[in-house]
C-alpha cells in the first residue's frame, strides 16, 4: 500500500473507500440529505398548524410526519453530521495518518442510507409509517402500532450497529492514534467531548436495541414485557427508553459544545478559558446524565422520594452546564474578537442554548412539570437545544473548516445572511411555543383551541423562514466548492492554534504520515 | 502504523465490544426483572404479589378494614365483568373470600386475563391473595360465564392510618397473546 497516492477514480472511490476525510464528507451529505427530509416534513406539520382546524393532512398523516420528523432529525441528521465531523477532524487534530478501523470506518457509513431509505419506505406501506411518536412508548408502538413497525424496529437496529461501530472507532482512534508528545490534557476540546460522547453511544445504543427488541418479541413472540395483560408494564418501556434517551440528548449535545469550544477561542484570539474545567465538566455530565433519566416521566406515578431524586439529580446537571457557559463567555471577554459567520453562529449557539438549558430547569421542577409536561413548552425547550444548541453548532463547524476541507472560501455575505436568516426564523418558529405550551396547547396535535392561533401563525412563519434560509446555505456550500474564491495559507483563520492548521490547504488526501511532534 | 498500537486497538474494540454485549443484556435481562423487583420490594406500583400461604393464623379483631371491589375492561375488551360483592368488611388477619362474575358476550372462543392493581399503593404488600383467578388465564366458551374466586389476608401489619383498601381489577383480551404462545412453545418443542 503506497502510503501517497491519490483518491481512485469514480463512484468505486466512494463506495469502498477507507479515507477518513472522504468518509467524513459522505457522512456530511447524507446527513445534509436528511436534513433536508426532515425539515420537509417539519414543513408539513407547520402548514398543517398555520391555521385551528385540519386543512392539508389527515390526523393519522401529521401523526406520521411528528414521528419521521424527530427520527429523521436525531438519527438521519444530527448524529450522523457529528460523525462526519468527527471522521474529518479528529485524525487531523491529533496528528493521525486516518481513524483506526478504516474498513469498520467504511461499513458504519455505508449501513445508513440503506437503513433511512427503508424508514421512509415505510411512509408508503400499508398501514403507513410509524406514527407513535419518535419516543415509540408502548403500547402504542406494540399493541396498536401499524404493520411497518416492524421494518421500523429492523432500522433502529441498524442505526444503532452503525452508531456503535463509529463510537468504538472513535475512541479507538482517540486513545491509540495521538501524535507522539499530544497528551489526554493537551487535546482540542472537540476531541475531548467527541471521546466523552462515543463512550456514551458505545453505553446507551445497545439499551435502546434491547427496548426494540423487546418490542419486537413483544409484537411477533408473544411476550409481554410492555403489556399489562401479560404481567408486563408499560411504564417499564418508559424507563428502559430513557435511560437510553437521556444521555442521547447529551450525544447530541456534547459535539456541538465541543465545536464552539474551537470557533469561540479562534475569533476571539484567546485560548479558550478554564480548558481543565471544560474537560471535568462535560465527564460530569455525562456521568449524570445516566441518572437523571425519571425526569421525562414524573407523571407516570413514580413515588415522591423518586420525584425528588430525579428532581435533583437533573438541577444538578446544570451546575457544569453552567461552567461551560461561564468558560466560553470569560474566553470573549477582552478578547480581540472579529463576526465572521462560524462565530456569529458559535455566540449565538451559546446565546441560545442557555435559554433553552433555563426552560429544562423549569421542566426539571417536578410539580411544575405536571403542567409544562406534553405541552408545546416542551418543544420550545428541546428544540432551543437541540436546534440552537446542535444545529447552529453544525453550521458553524461547516463555515469554520470548508476552507480546510475545499481550499475554498465561502462567501461571507451569504454566510451572514444564512446566519441572520436563521436566527431570526429560529427565535420566531419557537419562542411563541414557550407561550402557547404554559397555556396549555398540547404537543403532537394536528388542531387546537382558537386562542393559540396566532403563536401558531407565527410559528409557522418563522418555520418556513428557517427552513427556506437552509437552501441558502445549501447554495453557498455548493457555491463555495464550484465557484469559490481559493485559499492557500495553511492557517485559513489567524487565530486557529489546532494541528489541522499546520497541514496544507486545502488538506491533502493523506495527512500526517509521519506523525508531528507535539511540544 | 506500528504492530503495538495495532494490538492496542484490537484490544480495545474487543473490550468495547464486550460493554456492548454487557449494555444489551442490561437492557433485556435485567432491566425488567429488576424493575419488577423494586416494584414488588417497595411496594410501589400498586401490584399485588404472587400466591400466598398462609403463616400464622391469628386475627386482629380490634382492627376492622374495609376492602372494596371494583372491575374494569381494558377497552378492547367485550366481556361483562364485575364484583359479586362490592365490599366487605375484614380483621387483619382473617381470611375472606369473595367473587367476580365475568361472561363472555362474544360468539367465539376468548381467553381473559385480570391484572390487579391497588390503593393505596402502599397497601399492596400488606394484602395477601390465597387464591386468585388473576394467577391464570380465564378462557370462556362463546356466550359462557363464570362466577370467579378470589380469598385473601390482610396482614396484620397493615398500617395502623389504612382503613380502606381499593382492590382493582382490569381485565384484558388475551386470545391471540394465548394462542401464539401456544404455538411458540409448540414451535420450541
Ligand atoms: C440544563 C439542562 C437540561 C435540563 C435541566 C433538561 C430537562 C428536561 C426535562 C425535565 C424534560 C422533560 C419534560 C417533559 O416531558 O415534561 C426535558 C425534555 C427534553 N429535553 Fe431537556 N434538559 C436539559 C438539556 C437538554 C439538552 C442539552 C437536550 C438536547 C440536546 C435536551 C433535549 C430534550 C428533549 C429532546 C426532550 C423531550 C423529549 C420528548 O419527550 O420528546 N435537553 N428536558
Ligand atoms: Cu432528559
Amino acid at each position: 500500500m503506497g502510503a501517497h497516492h491519490g483518491p481512485a477514480k469514480g463512484l468505486t472511490r466512494w463506495l469502498f473507500t477507507t479515507n477518513h476525510k472522504d468518509i467524513g464528507t459522505m457522512y456530511l451529505w447524507f446527513s445534509f440529505a436528511m436534513f433536508l427530509l426532515g425539515g420537509s416534513f417539519a414543513m408539513i406539520i407547520r402548514a398543517e398548524l398555520f391555521q385551528p382546524g385540519l386543512q392539508i393532512v389527515q390526523p393519522e398523516f401529521f401523526n406520521q410526519m411528528t414521528t419521521m420528523h424527530g427520527l429523521v432529525m436525531v438519527f438521519g441528521a444530527i448524529m450522523p453530521a457529528f460523525v462526519g465531523l468527527a471522521n474529518w477532524m479528529i485524525p487531523l487534530m491529533i496528528g493521525a495518518p486516518d481513524m483506526a478501523l478504516p474498513r469498520m470506518n467504511n461499513w458504519s457509513f455505508w449501513i445508513l442510507p440503506p437503513t433511512f431509505l427503508l424508514l421512509a419506505s415505510t411512509l408508503l406501506m400499508d398501514g403507513g409509517g410509524p406514527n407513535f411518536g419518535w419516543t415509540f412508548y408502548a403500547p402504542l408502538s406494540t399493541t396498536y402500532a401499524p404493520p411497518s413497525v416492524t421494518f421500523f424496529i429492523f432500522a433502529v437496529h441498524a442505526m444503532g450497529i452503525s452508531s456503535i461501530m463509529g463510537s468504538i472507532n472513535i475512541i479507538a482512534t482517540v486513545v491509540n492514534m495521538r501524535a507522539p508528545g499530544m497528551t489526554y490534557m493537551k487535546m482540542p476540546m472537540f476531541v475531548w467531548t467527541w471521546l466523552i460522547t462515543a463512550f456514551l453511544l458505545v453505553a446507551v445504543m445497545p439499551v435502546l436495541a434491547g427496548a426494540v427488541t423487546m418490542m419486537l418479541m413483544d409484537i411477533h413472540f408473544g411476550t409481554s414485557f410492555f403489556s399489562a395483560a401479560g404481567g408486563g408494564d408499560p411504564v417499564l418501556f418508559q424507563h428502559v427508553f430513557w435511560f437510553f434517551g437521556h444521555p442521547e440528548v447529551y450525544i447530541i449535545i456534547l459535539p456541538a459544545f465541543g465545536v464552539v469550544s474551537e470557533v469561540i477561542p479562534t475569533f476571539s484570539r484567546k485560548p479558550l478559558f478554564g480548558y481543565d474545567s471544560m474537560v471535568y465538566a462535560t465527564s460530569s455530565i455525562a456521568f449524570l446524565s445516566f441518572i437523571v433519566w425519571a425526569h421525562h416521566m414524573y407523571t407516570v406515578g413514580m413515588p415522591i422520594a423518586g420525584e425528588l431524586f430525579f428532581m435533583y439529580a437533573t438541577m444538578l446537571i446544570a451546575v457544569p452546564t453552567a461552567a461551560k457557559v461561564f468558560n466560553w463567555v470569560t474566553t470573549m471577554f477582552k478578547g480581540s474578537i472579529t463576526l465572521e459567520t462560524p462565530m456569529l453562529f458559535a455566540i449565538a449557539k451559546v446565546f441560545l442554548f442557555t435559554v433553552g438549558g433555563f426552560s429544562g430547569l423549569m421542566l426539571a421542577i417536578a410539580p411544575a412539570d405536571f403542567q409544562y409536561h406534553d405541552s408545546y413548552f416542551v418543544v420550545a425547550h428541546f428544540h432551543y437545544t437541540m436546534v440552537a444548541g446542535a444545529i447552529f453548532a453544525l453550521s458553524s463547524a461547516v463555515y469554520y473548516w470548508i476552507p480546510k476541507w475545499t481550499g475554498k472560501m465561502y462567501n461571507e455575505t451569504m454566510g451572514k445572511t444564512h446566519f441572520w436568516i436563521s436566527f431570526i426564523g429560529f427565535n420566531l418558529t419557537f419562542f411563541p411555543q414557550h407561550f402557547v405550551g404554559l397555556a396549555g396547547m398540547p404537543r403532537r396535535i394536528p388542531d387546537y383551541n382558537l386562542m393559540f392561533a396566532d403563536f401558531n401563525m407565527m410559528s409557522s412563519i418563522g418555520a418556513f423562514i428557517y427552513g427556506s434560509s437552509q437552501l441558502l446555505f445549501l447554495f453557498n456550500i455548493v457555491r463555495t466548492i464550484t465557484h469559490g474564491k481559493p485559499v492557500t495559507d495553511a492557517k485559513v483563520w489567524e487565530g486557529g492554534t489546532t494541528l489541522e492548521w499546520t497541514v496544507p490547504t486545502p488538506a491533502p488526501y493523506h495527512t500526517f504520515t509521519t506523525p508531528p511532534e507535539v511540544k | 502504523m506500528t504492530q503495538t498500537t495495532d494490538k492496542n486497538i484490537a484490544k480495545l474494540s474487543i473490550k468495547l465490544l464486550g460493554l456492548v454485549v454487557v449494555m444489551f443484556a442490561f437492557a433485556m435481562w435485567v432491566m425488567p426483572p429488576l424493575y419488577n423487583a423494586l416494584c414488588e420490594v417497595l411496594g410501589i406500583n400498586g401490584k399485588t404479589g404472587q400466591q400466598y400461604t398462609v403463616v400464622d393464623s391469628q386475627i386482629d379483631t380490634n382492627r376492622t378494614v374495609k376492602v372494596q371491589f371494583v372491575a374494569q375492561n381494558n377497552e378492547a375488551m367485550p366481556w361483562k365483568f364485575a364484583p359479586n360483592t362490592s365490599q366487605v368488611e375484614v380483621h387483619p388477619g382473617e381470611s375472606a373470600h369473595v367473587t367476580y362474575y365475568a361472561k363472555n358476550t362474544q360468539d367465539r372462543y376468548m381467553v381473559s386475563q385480570a391484572i390487579p392493581s391497588i390503593v393505596p399503593s402502599r397497601a399492596a404488600e400488606y394484602f395477601h391473595k390465597t387464591e386468585c383467578f388473576c394467577f391464570n388465564q380465564q378462557p370462556l366458551a362463546a356466550g359462557a360465564d363464570a362466577d370467579l374466586a378470589l380469598q385473601f389476608i390482610v396482614d396484620r401489619d397493615l398500617p395502623e392510618d389504612i382503613h380502606v383498601i381499593t382492590l382493582s381489577y382490569t381485565i384484558f383480551d388475551v386470545t391471540e397473546m394465548a394462542a401464539k404462545q401456544d404455538s411458540v412453545a409448540a414451535a420450541s418443542k
